[in-house]
């Protein structure tokens, strides 16, 4: 009895891993975005769910359906996915901040957010559009049936993959922000827009950058989250970017490591919840944490004083 | 905020401005008078009745009053008191749902639908206040997103609170929604046998809902501008445009930011009654996130603060996508134009309501029919905007 509660435990583990890894990826780019122009991107949802649907036309487009068995090309094929997808799905970042957010910046805070639920309706349509109602199959480069045992638990390769490559980008990011000369622009950036830009950063430039970014990690998200649940569908964006921003908030809005935080802790309350059998309100059970942080601590777990970040 | 001076009727153009400007409740109910009776007239004529029979019209333009009431009732918290609340389907499922189990077969109750209509809009403004009163602390950008959460989660609630499968009871019926609510009943007014007035609600007769949804449209529009121009709607004015400087002054802000939110959801619960008691059916799938979308298209593109405006902007886009854009499909169809009539155009609404937000926050964030006030305010960018501008005294507004 107990061996099988180790079993599941372990699964669930996992499970929560994988979903976390999503969540932590798509919260990155709400809190990047929040911490250098406070702005809630809310567009920001839908531009991981066009990342998703621009991979699978990269990998269908190149005549990629099923299984890879060589795990060697199975790499260099993933590789080539992120190293396309992110970029573009970046320069679509680039674009909405550009056309839709860069001409409001020193307008009313209400206009902004306006405009950004505005692209998110204005993408998801267009997808909606392009490919249908109904539920798009993903290549299925690693099939699920691929597994390993461990602890008496039947673990997909997929979720390990997935933490590997979250674990990945995450560290990137985290070098990238802390060690570069980019990095300390965006961070002088979100801390004081003004006197960075005294001092010579170009401010234009390094909002480019965050949303370039923080789409890029959105797109590496959705293809994760393809090749972890095999369909997508135009609607996914709505709900996992409401889940992400609550692993935002939880965080602590505008601090990286805090998203990533937020993000797996999300993932084990989702899992968590559909393991007590309450699968239908686990959207409600996550809504209800992001208003309990809210509420009680409002700048998150790791929060630091409004206008600082990372 | 500089100056508070009292409205001074300002001499300019006819006399009939001012006038209308001051007797703001006359002004309205006459307006909704001649309105509501223009338009079934007007269907009439051609071109309109080939799209549609007259009954068929009436029958649009009481829906429109629904659409109506709850863009005049987001107008309030959005336009005058500058909370962004995204989930404010929600309150209108509330009311919907609260009619629907006070009235109808499923719980074997049969309140009648008057008071009813009462107690529905109370049920809402005490979620608005159970709902608001933790978050309104929080800043405007996070409670868009709770507020969000919130018209998520309604609807699942309504969803998933059947028991039935795991041994408790049915309370919402699921996802089949609650069927067979009552209609609204008047008494018939009879001398001897002659029965002097007999209003009957029912799909034969959408004229009836129709005369109702403008008297409450009307009592709605006299309250929103009363209160718009009390105290309590400065304080609005003032929170919207700076909470800080408000707050200084000694405004409340917290009450006056609560009540504008309860307020917002009690015409929401309005609609909501009389939408399930016209409808005759409530299901979770009816308050979804397009539906808040939507009233919030119908503020911004009506001009955000203006309550004329709004009215008017959401009836244009409810008419537009209940009798246009069917239409234009069609007649592509019929036509056998290329390209286009494969496109069935009630797809796109979104995609255009989206559109339509982006623009018009770009180009004209003041909507199509502004509020003066509002519309100085919004272009702030512009250095003279922030001066007080001669015309800024108008006829409209006490605070300049």
């Amino acid at each position: 009895m107990s061996e099988q509660l180790v079993a599941t435990l372990t699964q669930q583990f996992f499970n929560a891993l994988t979903i976390g890894g999503i969540y932590a990826l798509i919260a990155l780019g709400y809190t990047m975005v929040y911490g250098i122009i406070q702005l809630i991107n809310f567009a920001h949802g839908e531009i991981f769910m066009v990342g998703a649907f621009v991979a699978m036309t990269f990998l269908v487009g190149i005549g990629l359906h099923g299984a890879i068995a060589d795990p060697l090309v199975l790499i260099v094929v993933l590789v080539a996915a992120f190293l396309v997808v992110m970029p573009i799905n970046g320069l679509l970042g680039v674009g909405i901040e550009r056309f839709a957010y860069r001409p409001l910046r020193n307008a009313p805070r209400l206009a902004p957010l306006i405009t950004a639920i505005g692209i998110s309706f204005i993408l998801q349509n267009l997808v909606y559009i392009w490919q249908g109602p109904s539920p798009v199959t993903f290549p299925q480069l690693l099939s699920p049936q691929v597994r390993f045992s461990v602890l008496g638990a039947s673990v997909s390769w997929i979720s390990v993959l997935i933490v590997v490559v979250t674990a990945i980008l995450l560290i990137g990011l985290q070098l990238f922000i802390g060690r570069t000369r980019l990095g300390r622009a965006m961070r002088a950036t979100a801390q004081d827009r003004e006197a960075a830009q005294l001092m010579g950063v170009n401010i234009n430039t390094t909002i480019a950058l965050t949303f370039f970014i923080g789409s890029g990690l959105a797109a590496a998200a959705g293809i994760v989250y393809g090749l972890y649940f095999g369909t997508i569908a135009f609607n996914i964006g709505f709900i996992a970017g409401l889940k992400a921003f609550t692993a935002a908030v939880l965080g602590g809005i505008g601090n990286t490591t805090g998203a990533v935080l937020g993000g797996f802790m999300i993932g084990f309350i989702e899992v968590i919840s559909t393991q007590l059998g309450l699968a239908v309100w686990a959207h409600a059970i996550v809504f209800a944490v992001l208003v309990v942080v809210l509420v009680f601590r409002p700048s998150g777990l790791l929060g630091t004083p409004i206008g600082e970040r990372a | 905020m500089t100056a508070a001076t009292p409205a001074k009727p300002v001499a300019r153009g006819s006399g009939a401005r001012d006038w209308f400007g001051q007797h703001r409740s006359i002004s309205v109910i006459l307006g909704m008078a001649i309105v509501t009776s223009l338009l079934p007239l007007i269907v009439t004529l051609p071109p309109l009745n080939g799209f549609n029979a007259q009954r068929v019209w009436i029958d649009s333009f009481a829906d429109a009053g629904i659409f109506v009431l709850l863009a005049l009732g987001l107008n309030v918290v959005v336009g005058l008191a500058g909370l962004l609340d995204l989930g404010y389907a929600a309150f209108f499922a509330i009311g919907a749902y609260t009619y629907a189990f006070s009235a109808s077969a499923f719980t074997g109750q049969h309140i009648p639908f008057w008071p009813m209509l009462i107690v529905g809009a109370l049920v809402a403004a005490v979620c608005g206040l159970l709902l608001g009163a933790p978050t309104l602390r929080l800043r405007g950008d996070y409670l868009a997103i709770v507020t969000l959460g919130f018209g998520e989660i309604v609807p699942i609630l309504f969803r998933n609170a059947d028991f039935t499968n795991s041994g408790g009871p049915n309370l919402t019926n699921g996802t089949n929604g609650i069927p067979g609510i009552d209609r609204p009943t008047l008494p018939v007014i009879q001398v001897g046998d002659f029965k002097v007035l007999n209003i009957v609600f029912n799909a034969a007769n959408p004229l009836s809902y129709y005369i109702t949804m403008a008297v409450i449209i009307t009592i709605v529009l006299i309250l929103v501008y009363r209160l718009q121009d009390s105290r309590l709607g400065r304080a609005w004015q003032a929170i919207r445009e700076d909470e800080l400087a408000a707050a200084s002054n000694g405004v409340n802000t917290v009450t006056s930011k609560l009540l504008a939110f309860a307020l917002g959801a009690t015409t929401s619960g309005f609609a909501g009654v009389f939408g399930a008691s016209k409808l005759v059916f409530v299901s979770p799938d009816q308050f979804g996130f397009t539906v808040s979308f939507t009233i919030l298209a119908m503020v911004v593109l009506g001009g955000m603060g203006n309550s004329i405006g709004v009215a008017t902007g959401a009836f244009s886009i409810f008419v537009f996508q209940r009798v246009f854009l069917p239409q234009l499909t069609n007649f592509f169809k019929e036509f056998h134009v290329p390209i286009l009539s494969d496109i069935n155009f009630i797809e796109y609404q979104f995609l255009l309501y989206g559109l339509a937000l982006v623009g018009m926050m770009l180009l004209r964030p003041q909507g199509m029919f502004p509020s003066r006030q509002r519309a100085r305010e919004l272009h702030t960018a512009e250095p003279d905007a922030l001066e007080p501008s001669p015309e800024g005294l108008d006829s409209e507004g006490t605070l300049a």
